[in-house]
């Protein structure tokens, strides 16, 4: 009854082919936005937006960039970790090494770092499909990593490869206080999840999905598979390089290679998975998801069967709790959360009357 | 010269350790089609099982501790258990996944490697343990006076047990009724079920065999390095032997492990001290990147042709 797009015509090819063609749609959208900018800054305590809203936000970014790669373009991934920590050092050295560099120009190129970077990871990709793929892009997790480490030059000479970024500030105005930092983060996620549900849906990202369905028929009908996988790997490691920028600049300050390790490569794996793979909004669901699941886990086990649980059980419970939803949820809905999210809509176009 | 052969040595014998590993992929990658990321998990879940037992028979009926009946005892619970935890991943994971793609599949297993890890640390606690087999690891001693070369008993022993456990797998596979059976499966399921062989069956049991793989691989190396959670990642080790060999060839298993445990050696010695050492780590996946490059199959994998 509320959510139906009955009575709204589309008179021009321009309204045809806008982003968010439904009405109720357009005002959803806005509501969200306007409570994530105005009243989230307001209401919410600096916990929940240091610890909970800025890192959902940043994964949600890198989650976008996984899917771009294996849910629009079907090139499993096991790096984006490693593209991560190519963003974040690529911006800190740029910070350091460029007088006066804007902070925003600093995280974009860290961005380009990365998708260079990818695009390089991205060319056996050529030859290579499938798990032979998602193996060889292990190459890069732990290549980039050890180089980080290894190379002093990249961390300024500090020991272990650890950086402390710099203050951030734009325009001399300083992002200090979580606030501040965790509305910074949200304006960026905005515009580039706006990119890519743009970028999804044209051109580009048609070749994608033809490549991902069928290689050898996106290949018969006259797509370039080369160009299409290596620019699937430069947006989906330019994302992943953004997301890594911030996540040293915005969310936790200090960072060493050793924390983008194969573990941050496979949550965001997860992230898109329950998500939902070949789905914008299913990389904010999947990692708010993630992201909160283990908090919730540990207070409602502390607050309630923690006291007489083994400590060893205890500690382990969030280790069986994760793998066990993880296959649950593949049984249950294979498609993840935004397909749920999917059906619900459909529902509600026929509610209240489904007949 | 005698450090290079020693090197090399030492390379292909911890190579066999990784193609033991690898084994398991392949035995379950080729039956059914499931990329099982899980395996090191398992190999871990097996040496702290074995371990566990190892401990807790003395107590529960009284033999020696340290014994040989505790041994084999502890041997074969664990054994039960890994075939318990293959059939029940069968049934709870891979039956309702039954035609799901294989991504879908694959990511089953990586929550099965998180499920199966936490199992293990919570039943039998996470401290490190030892673990002895009764064989030393010691330096063979005419070896090292006629020609100047260590060489580990403890490895050799690795070797041919590994060699034994491929020429029985091999065995198996050829000789027995069930061999062919999973031959059979492995090479068309369809085709397999149109002439009555029970498919789940058949999954259970290479489950079944994998976990056995799994605990001479997690007896192995937890002889080697301890049991303790860092086993898992010897299943990361064991990922460009299998796409090196190519993921459906035993063979291909056995002789992947052995060049990239040797060039992983030879290179962490010839190689390292140029760029700052500690190359071990992403080495393999380097070679068998560029392997892959000539040969997208890898060595033994089946060449597939695209239709559309």
């Amino acid at each position: 009854m509320l959510y139906r797009e009955a009575g709204q015509f589309k008179a021009s090819y321009q309204e045809d082919s806008q982003i968010f063609p439904i009405r109720q749609d357009r005002i959803g959208i806005a509501v969200v936005l306007a409570f994530f900018f105005v009243a989230v800054p307001l209401f919410a305590s600096q916990y929940w937006l240091q610890a909970i809203l800025i890192p959902v936000l940043i994964f949600s970014l890198a989650a976008m960039g996984l899917n771009i790669l294996t849910g629009y373009a079907g090139q499993l991934s096991l790096g984006s970790a490693a593209f991560m920590a190519v963003g974040a050092f690529g911006a800190y050295n740029f910070i350091l090494r460029v007088d006066g560099m804007p902070f925003l120009l600093a995280i974009v190129l860290g961005g380009l770092c990365a998708a260079l970077v990818g695009v390089a990871f991205g060319l056996p990709s050529l030859r290579i499909k499938g798990f032979y793929l998602a193996v060889a892009t292990l190459a890069a997790q732990f290549f980039i990593v050890w180089a980080l480490v290894k190379f002093p030059w990249f961390s300024n000479n500090s020991s272990s490869g650890v950086i402390s970024t710099q203050q951030v500030e734009i325009l001399g105005f300083a992002f200090s206080t979580p606030e501040s930092k965790y509305l910074l983060t949200l304006a960026i996620v905005t515009v580039l999840a706006l990119l890519a549900k743009n970028l999804v849906r044209s051109s580009t990202g048609r070749t994608w999905m033809a490549v991902r369905d069928m290689d050898v028929a996106a290949e018969v009908i006259g797509i370039r598979p080369m160009r299409a996988k290596l620019s699937a790997f430069a947006v989906s490691s330019f994302y992943c390089g953004v997301a890594g920028a911030l996540y040293a600049y915005t969310y936790l300050g200090t960072v060493e290679p050793e924390g983008f390790n194969l573990d941050l490569s496979f949550k965001i794996l997860f992230m898109v998975i329950i998500g939902g793979a070949g789905s914008i909004m299913g990389s904010f669901l999947g990692a708010a998801f993630i992201v909160l699941l283990p908090i919730f886990l540990n207070v409602t086990v502390h607050s309630t069967i923690g006291s007489w649980l083994p400590a060893s059980v205890g500690s382990n419970l969030e280790l069986i709790v994760f793998g066990g939803l993880i296959i649950f949820f593949l049984i249950v809905e294979p498609h993840g959360l935004a397909r749920l999210w999917q059906l619900g809509k459909e529902k509600l176009r026929l509610w209240p009357f489904p007949h | 010269m005698s450090f290079f052969f020693e090197v090399l040595i030492g390379g292909l014998l911890s190579g066999v350790l990784y193609a033991l590993v690898a084994l398991g992929f392949v035995l379950i990658y080729k039956a059914s089609g499931v990329f099982n990321f899980a395996q090191g998990a398992m190999v871990f879940f097996a040496a702290l099982t074995f371990v566990g037992f190892q401990e807790v028979l003395p107590g529960w009926t009284g033999l020696e501790a340290g014994g040989r009946a505790v041994f084999w005892l502890a041997f074969a619970l664990s054994l039960a258990s890994m075939v318990v935890l293959g059939i029940l991943t069968e049934r709870v994971v891979l039956r309702p996944l039954v035609n799901q793609p294989h991504i879908t599949l694959f990511m089953a297993t990586i929550g099965l490697t998180f499920l199966v890890e936490g199992i293990a640390q919570a039943i039998w606690g996470a401290n490190v343990r030892g673990l002895d087999l009764g064989i030393a690891d010691e330096p063979i001693e005419w070896l090292l006076e006629s020609a100047d070369i260590i060489v580990s008993k403890f490895d050799v022993f690795a070797a041919v047990l590994a060699g034994v456990l491929v020429a029985a797998l091999a065995m198996f596979f050829q000789y027995t009724k069930v061999g062919r059976a999973l031959r059979a499966v492995a090479d068309d399921h369809q085709a397999a079920l149109s002439i009555g062989i029970p498919l789940q069956h058949i999954w259970a049991i290479v489950w079944a065999v994998a976990g056995f793989v799994a605990l001479v691989a997690g007896l192995i190396w937890g002889a080697r390095s301890g049991v303790q959670f860092a086993l898992t990642f010897t299943a990361l080790k064991a990922l460009p032997v299998l796409i090196l060999g190519g993921f459906t060839s035993v063979p291909g298993a056995i002789v992947g492990g052995l060049i990239i445990g040797a060039s992983e050696k030879l290179a962490e010695v010839y190689i390292g001290p140029f760029v700052g050492g500690g190359i071990e780590g992403w080495f393999p996946y380097v070679l068998a990147l560029l392997f892959l490059l000539v040969r997208p199959e890898g060595l033994f994998g089946e060449k597939h042709i695209d239709r559309v």
